[in-house]
This record gives structure tokens, C-alpha cells and sequence, in this order.
């Protein structure tokens, strides 16, 4: 099968897709896109979070061919260049909400959907949108503090 | 396998009379986890995204169709004043990465009795369209879940969505018993559904399928006002309906008895506002 889509802003063509494979494995294994990270495959620890069409989705439950002809935005596509981090990434670094790092891209690509949503969340707004995502080395609270940097920064 | 991606409705019915076999997909929340496991091989998947229609929700003959691609995200978003119980069970759902995706449809597909969206449409008396190359029909949601994770469709139907009944003034309700806020499978949950003259139940996930609780239904029915007696009475005749069992989440005891707690509850927030 041949999968045809926008990812990070530039068209990609891929072939020889088996059929029930996920959009996560495409990305990882078929363009070398690995900032997605692939820990539970069931939708459970949001580390393979991107956007589908502008919607924060777990690409490892899209099927391959359900991303034919759409925009999917990873978090490689989020920085402004190859030099420079997003204000999020850069707030995450700040705050000191990195430790083994695992499930920061998702965590990054979550808080970049709030954000865009919901430009000054409370706590309560930020722990809603981030239960998706499992971080189990920081115990949440630096992952806070970056959200609440990002936002005022 | 074969990735079959039907752009229209009809192509939709078409290819499904044609592969009889084929797992219909939406948001894959639960299919994809299948595939990702290997638990499935499905001769082929069958990609509903694509179907515009699907992705609609109307008014229509007194109460709101919601058309089998409608997330849980837009059921909260466009839908929580209309349809407050299915709001607030499709709150519950995984999180937002999952509500994005996750469809009532697919809810209705995979007829798991701890499905969070199916108490409110028992307790509200929901039907379900269902659509095949030969004709559709509109199915009681009760009659649409025969067992767990087992519906009434047949090889060639399709879910084309679910009509729920808006009644004035009705007050509804949904809790849910889990370990944590967010990406919990229920332990237990329970439905409520007040309107004038008329009180609808649902337990989930205390039994093989969804289950009305009759004679809690005829009692409330029959109530005047609240009372803590008659809120005690209440939540004895839910417990009383489910039939829980003993699993990793919860003990069939304990079950019984936050169902107890949880329509008690419910029960006030309804009558007392």
C-alpha cells in the first residue's frame, strides 16, 4: 500500500505499507522520524502524540491509510529551525521537566495543543489535557511548571 | 489485508456487502490497539473517516441524531447543553488524545459493557441506525446490545448513528467509578435520566451488557421529592439490578455497592438541581 501525505509541512511519499500498520510505525520506522516514541501501542501513555488534520491524536491508534491526503504535524515539526527550540521546549528544558526524556515529545506536543487552545490554563485545565500523557520519572510537577512557564512565556 | 476507504456512504455499504469480513475503523481506539497486539487479522480494515455524513449530528423528530463519526471531544464541545449525560460520560473517556478520536459509533461498535457512552443512550432510550445495502433501521438501544462486546448488526450492516430523545426539562445525570480522573476503564457506572413523568437508569459495567434498573425506575417514577430514605431506597434497587462479577478492577460486592452509592447520588443531583 502507498501512502501519500503532509508531514512537518512537506508532501511524502511512502510505499510498500502493510495495511494494519500505524501511523506511529510509519513514522519511526518508514521516514526516520523518531521523536514520536513508541512505548504502549494502546493509546494509553500519549508518548506518540502528533497532530492529524490540527488534531492531537495517538498516532499508534491512526491507521496508516487513515493519514492518506492529511496534514500530520510530529514534534520534529514544531521548532522554528533546526537552531532554535519552540518557547515549549525551551520552558521544559527551563524548568527542569526532562529526566530519561521519554515521554517528553508527547508531553511537548500536548501542551503545544493546550496552549493553542487554551493560552492560559489553570491547573486545572493543564492537568486535564496532560492525563493522556505518562511521565513516570518527574512525578509531575516540574511537567507543571513548564506549562505554566511556556504560558506566560 | 486490504485498506478499504469507501469517499461516500453508499460505496460504504457497498464495500461492507462485499467484504462481510472487513473491521470497520474510525478512530481505531479500540481497533488499532487490537491490530497493534496482534489480537486481530482482519481479511480487511475498513476506513469510515472519509464518509462525510458520518461526521454530522442534527435535530431531528424531537430529539438529536448523532451520526457514528461524531468524537467524544465534539459530543462535549457542541452537544453538552442538549445532551448533558452523554456529555458528561464522554468526559470520562481516556483523554483528550482518545476523545479526539473515539466515536460514539465505536462505542456502539464494540458493545463493551464498561463502554462509557452506552448508559446515557439506555437511559435515555437511544436508538440506533443501522444501514446495509438492502435498507436501514432503527434499533432500541437495548435490543442493539446483545452481550458483551456483541450487537444485533449483521454481516452487512453498518452503524450510521444514534438518535436520542430530547424531553423537556430533563435533567440528567453520569457517574463513574475508576482509580484515577482520566484513562480508566470503569469500575462501575450509572446513568440517570429525569424527566416529567417519566425516569430512565443505566448501570455499566456491572454486567454482561448495560443494564436498566426497572424497579428503581418505577420507584423514582413515584417520588414526589427527595429524601436521604428515599435515595438510600433508590440505590438499594440499582445495586439489586446489576450483575457484577469479581474481575481485576473491583469485586462483584464492591461493585453492587458503589453502584448503591453512586445512584443515591445521582438521584439528588437530578431532583435537587
Amino acid at each position: 500500500m502507498r501512502l501519500t501525505c503532509t508531514i512537518n509541512g512537506e508532501p511524502r511519499e511512502v510505499d510498500g505499507l502493510w495495511e494494519g500498520e500505524s501511523l506511529l510505525y510509519v513514522l519511526r520506522e518508514r521516514l526516520a522520524l523518531p521523536g514520536s516514541k513508541n512505548a504502549c501501542e494502546q493509546g494509553e501513555c500519549g508518548s506518540c502524540s502528533v497532530y492529524l488534520d490540527g488534531v492531537l491524536v495517538c498516532s499508534c491508534l491512526v491507521a496508516a491509510g487513515q493519514a492518506e491526503g492529511r496534514e500530520v504535524v510530529t514534534v520534529e515539526g514544531l521548532a522554528p529551525s533546526e537552531d532554535e527550540l519552540h518557547p515549549v521546549q525551551t520552558a521544559f528544558v527551563e524548568a527542569g521537566a526532562v529526566q530519561c526524556g521519554f515521554c517528553t515529545p508527547g508531553l511537548i506536543v500536548a501542551t503545544h495543543d493546550l496552549l493553542a487552545r487554551v493560552p492560559n490554563p489553570t491547573d486545572a485545565e493543564i492537568r486535564e489535557a496532560l492525563a493522556g500523557n505518562l511521565c513516570r520519572c518527574t512525578g509531575y510537577e516540574k511537567i507543571l511548571d513548564a506549562v505554566r512557564l511556556a504560558a506566560a512565556s | 489485508m486490504e485498506f478499504l476507504q469507501p469517499p461516500t456512504w453508499r460505496e460504504a455499504l457497498e464495500a461492507r456487502a462485499a467484504h462481510p469480513d472487513a473491521l470497520p475503523i474510525w478512530g481505531g481506539t479500540d481497533v488499532m490497539v487490537e491490530l497493534n497486539f496482534a489480537r486481530k487479522r482482519p481479511p480487511a480494515l475498513l476506513d469510515l473517516t472519509r464518509v462525510s455524513e458520518l461526521s454530522r449530528w442534527d435535530v431531528e423528530d424531537g430529539g438529536v441524531r448523532i451520526g457514528a463519526g461524531v468524537s467524544y471531544t465534539r459530543v462535549i464541545d457542541e452537544l453538552g447543553d442538549r445532551l448533558p449525560g452523554l456529555a458528561m460520560a464522554s468526559r470520562t473517556v481516556g483523554s483528550p488524545q482518545i476523545r479526539n478520536r473515539g466515536t460514539i459509533g465505536g462505542n456502539l461498535g464494540s458493545s463493551s459493557p464498561a463502554g462509557d457512552a452506552l448508559p446515557p443512550l439506555f437511559a435515555t432510550g437511544a436508538f440506533v441506525d443501522v444501514a446495509s445495502a438492502r435498507g436501514e433501521r432503527r434499533v432500541p438501544v437495548e435490543e442493539f446490545v446483545v452481550g458483551p462486546k456483541r450487537n444485533a448488526l449483521a454481516d452487512d450492516e453498518l452503524i450510521a448513528g444514534v438518535w436520542l430523545p430530547l424531553r423537556a426539562g430533563s435533567a440528567q445525570q453520569f457517574a463513574k467509578v475508576g482509580t484515577r480522573n482520566a484513562m480508566v476503564i470503569a469500575v462501575c457506572s450509572f446513568a440517570l435520566d429525569v424527566s416529567d413523568g417519566r425516569v430512565g437508569t443505566c448501570i455499566g459495567s456491572a454486567g454482561p451488557t448495560p443494564i436498566r434498573a426497572r424497579e428503581a425506575e418505577a420507584f423514582a417514577e413515584g417520588l414526589d421529592s427527595w429524601s436521604e430514605d428515599a435515595g438510600r431506597e433508590f440505590g438499594d434497587l440499582v445495586a439489586m439490578a446489576a450483575s457484577p462479577i469479581d474481575d481485576v478492577r473491583g469485586t462483584a460486592a464492591y461493585r453492587r455497592h458503589a453502584l448503591s452509592v453512586l445512584a443515591r447520588r445521582t438521584l439528588k443531583w437530578a431532583l435537587c438541581g
